[in-house]
């Protein structure tokens, strides 16, 4: 407890998104509208599961535990659902926003493509679904205490650490699938996706058996990876010209015959 | 009894204080509150029905190569489904002029977040780490009826009567302030703004040093506390009244608004500063939008005078020449030009007067003064510029789109602060309703920004960063804090 679990499991769960962020968006305004506008997605389908779930507290038992339990997991469900629910909506939004985009410039195309879209909504909602899952626990990790006395898990703050590292890199992976399904209308891409969501959800409910549940959800994590990767448009060849570091000499000339004053031919 | 004595003076002298810094407050948000309007018949004849033709017409004859950088952004512009019409409402038939309109909106939005977060920033982190703030010592006296009562229904009576106790007097200095204005009692009102800088600048600031050396246990000896404080407070009213580098103003300015949103924090009951959030909201609203209200009487008033309104309550991005009002360039003097609400401190950087001075196609310092003086409203500055320079101007048009920027108006700043203090200081969810609130109002603003581009009038910015911002407290700290405290007992995520 303390400072340095505080900074451990901050840096931990947070490092590769305020990287991302720092490296990819924030130099960008658009990305940063994308950024935020997606994060208010994502809690107006938290705002809304919260509500059902709260509707069906309400309605049950109170002292029955394995019916709120089983309340719980439901509301788990609803919210990933929600979730996914709302991925589609924003999609939707930032198609059109695209095409207006595209009107509205000079040579027709759009300053964001839709490829980067996806990959900034995919942040976004990672950013925001870890900060809130998170945040309360880092608060109180500053503070005195000792974890786990009443026999839970004594790993709780970097295991949650971990987890949200790997929901923020899901759902940034998942932004990128999911948009590209929509997009070439690839139903079981998105159904893979929904369904990859909520099984990692449910391995979360094997807490605090750890081995079962931080090992698949980085497996998985890895394989959506891949999956995005490939998505996007990676490639080994891709890779490898990026770590050769070769310079594409075209693009140069085409800047600076953009300078000139056009032939006409 | 003498324990007591110095105490209760310490807290009437607090109360006298926060009265005064309080009035410094109400023109601050009159004034975020409007937004000059333009009323060009060129602008007016130039909201095409046939918004297509205008961007056949433009699509042909732009040329500009720097196409990546700020694009207008519409992502959220979609729902009336016709993308073009928000960003294609230009003024001019001038290509210029509707390609700067289009570029500057992702940018300018930007431009307004990053003050407004870091205002938050500054409010949250004080709320969260000095304990004076949150805790109760008194009432001011706008808010005489106390919340802690017996019933619930008393306690909502209380809250109700002070806030409406507090909204009739917004109204009434409102009111005055348009009475002294339309008289001309210029120098009553700059009295008026000084003098409430002086107290927030000093004794506000030494409050708040104060604090914060007790949280932290500094030991701090009177000499060179009253060192920082003069150092602090006379910068302050130099760069904030008068000339200074742009940043350091900007931080002022900011730095004043935290200030003064930690005061409302501290001096509101809960559901007294609810009410009173969501009544200045609804009074925004009216009295920007309605044809007899105070603000748009002001702003019509200033705009047949051909004056800007009052310096150092507009926090602006960029770089505002100093036009003294009362040796206004006469060229300088349009009528749409002189929307009211804009900063006319003068902060001629050097690095711009070089540019200027080097580039020389024309821009001599009058044009530049011309060009300040028609930087236009609040929140609209590319379509007004945009408007303005559709008037046959003796001006060239072609300046660095950089150097544009937006203003808002310090009012803003302080309701946005509070509500996120508040709901830093007393929400149970804590960490998440905060950020929810952040999220809603930056939401909010984005919107307001893009319904500006849409109608090209006055509009409020309060009122939807404001209902956003209520509605995510209150969903998020009694329906989202739950279920994710559940979520977070067992370790589940979703």
């Amino acid at each position: 407890m303390g400072a340095t679990v505080f900074f451990g499991c901050t840096f931990v769960a947070f490092g590769p998104a305020f990287s991302l962020f720092l490296l990819t968006v924030a130099g960008d305004p658009l990305r940063i509208i994308i950024l935020v506008a997606g994060a208010f997605f994502w809690l107006v389908s938290l705002l809304l599961a919260s509500l059902i779930w709260f509707i069906s507290v309400q309605f049950s038992n109170r002292e029955d535990s394995r019916l709120q339990y089983g309340l719980l997991v439901f509301g788990a469900a609803v919210s990933v659902l929600l979730q996914e629910v709302f991925r589609f909506a924003y999609f939707k939004l930032l198609k059109k926003a695209d095409e207006g985009l595209a009107m509205l410039s000079e040579d027709g195309q759009s300053p964001i493509s839709l490829k980067q879209m996806a990959y900034v909504s995919g942040l976004s909602f990672g950013i925001i679904s870890g900060v809130f899952s998170v945040i309360n626990i880092l608060a109180d990790s500053i503070g005195p205490g000792i974890v786990g006395i009443h026999g839970d898990s004594p790993y709780y703050f970097i295991t949650s650490a971990f987890l949200t590292m790997a929901v923020v890199f899901l759902h940034t992976f998942w932004g990128v699938i999911f948009f590209d399904a929509c997009e070439r209308r690839r139903y079981w891409s998105l159904v893979l996706v929904v369904a990859s969501h909520l099984i990692t959800s449910g391995l979360t409910f094997l807490n605090p058996w750890y081995q079962a549940s931080l090992v698949p959800i980085y497996v998985i994590t890895i394989s959506m990876g891949v999956w995005a990767f490939f998505t996007a448009g990676g490639s080994l060849h891709n890779v490898l010209a990026c770590l050769s570091c070769k310079q594409e000499e075209e693009n140069r000339v085409m800047v600076y015959s953009a300078l000139q004053v056009p032939v006409e031919d | 009894m003498q324990r007591k004595e110095p105490l209760c003076l310490k807290r009437k002298v607090l109360f006298c204080v926060a009265i005064i810094g309080f009035h410094r407050a109400v023109p601050m948000t009159e004034l975020s509150a409007h937004l000059p309007q333009f009323q060009h018949g060129q602008l007016t004849e130039n909201f095409p029905d046939n918004h297509l033709s205008n961007t056949n017409d433009n699509s042909e004859r732009r040329r500009h190569d720097n196409s990546e950088r700020r694009r207008i952004d519409n992502p959220e512009s979609e729902t009336n489904g016709q993308p073009q019409n928000s960003m294609q409402q230009v003024v001019e038939q001038d290509e210029e002029d509707e390609e700067l309109t289009l570029k500057y909106g992702a940018k300018h939005v930007i431009m307004l977040f990053a003050p407004v977060t870091l205002c938050m920033v500054v409010v949250v982190a004080t709320i969260k780490s000095v304990s004076f703030y949150t805790r109760k010592d008194g009432q001011l006296i706008y808010t005489p009826f106390t919340e802690d009562t017996d019933t619930v229904g008393q306690r909502a009576l209380n809250s109700i009567l002070n806030a409406a106790i507090m909204i009739s007097v917004i109204i009434v200095m409102t009111i005055l302030l348009v009475v002294l204005y339309k008289y001309r009692c210029y120098k009553v009102i700059h009295g008026w703004l000084i003098i409430s800088s002086l107290l927030l600048l000093f004794f506000f600031s030494f409050i708040y040093l104060g604090e914060v050396f007790k949280t932290y246990n500094v030991a701090m000896d009177y000499i060179t506390l009253a060192l920082m404080i003069w150092n602090f407070g006379v910068v302050g009213m130099i760069c904030i009244h008068w000339k200074g580098p742009l940043r350091l103003q900007q931080a002022y300015l900011i730095m004043i608004s935290a200030l003064m949103a930690l005061v409302f924090i501290k001096y509101l009951p809960e559901w007294t500063a609810w009410l009173i959030l969501a009544v200045i909201s609804v009074y925004d609203l009216v009295a920007v939008l309605c044809p007899k209200g105070p603000l748009r009487m002001l702003v019509e008033t200033a705009q047949e005078r051909n004056e800007t309104l009052f310096p150092a309550l507009i926090y602006s991005s960029t770089m505002i020449w100093l036009v003294n009002m009362a040796e206004e360039d006469p060229e300088a003097q349009r009528k749409a030009s002189k929307s009211s609400t804009y900063d006319k401190q003068a902060t001629p950087n050097q690095t711009q007067n070089e540019d200027a001075d080097m580039d020389d196609g024309g821009f001599n310092p009058e044009w530049e003064q011309q060009r300040d003086s028609r930087i236009g409203p609040l929140e609209s500055t590319p379509e007004s510029r945009a408007a303005v320079q559709a008037l046959p101007s003796n001006s060239q048009a072609s300046e660095d789109p950089e150097e544009r920027g937006v203003k808002l108006g310090l009012g803003d700043f302080i309701f946005y602060s509070v509500l996120v203090g508040k709901a830093s200081a007393t929400a149970s969810g804590d960490w998440n309703t905060t950020l929810a609130c952040f999220v809603a109002i930056l939401i909010g603003l984005c919107l307001t920004l893009l319904l500006l581009a849409i109608f090209k009038k006055a509009l409020p910015a309060l009122p939807i960063s404001i209902t956003f911002g209520l509605v995510f407290y209150f969903a998020t700290d009694n329906l989202v804090q739950p279920f994710m405290d559940q979520l977070a007992f067992h370790q589940f995520y979703i």
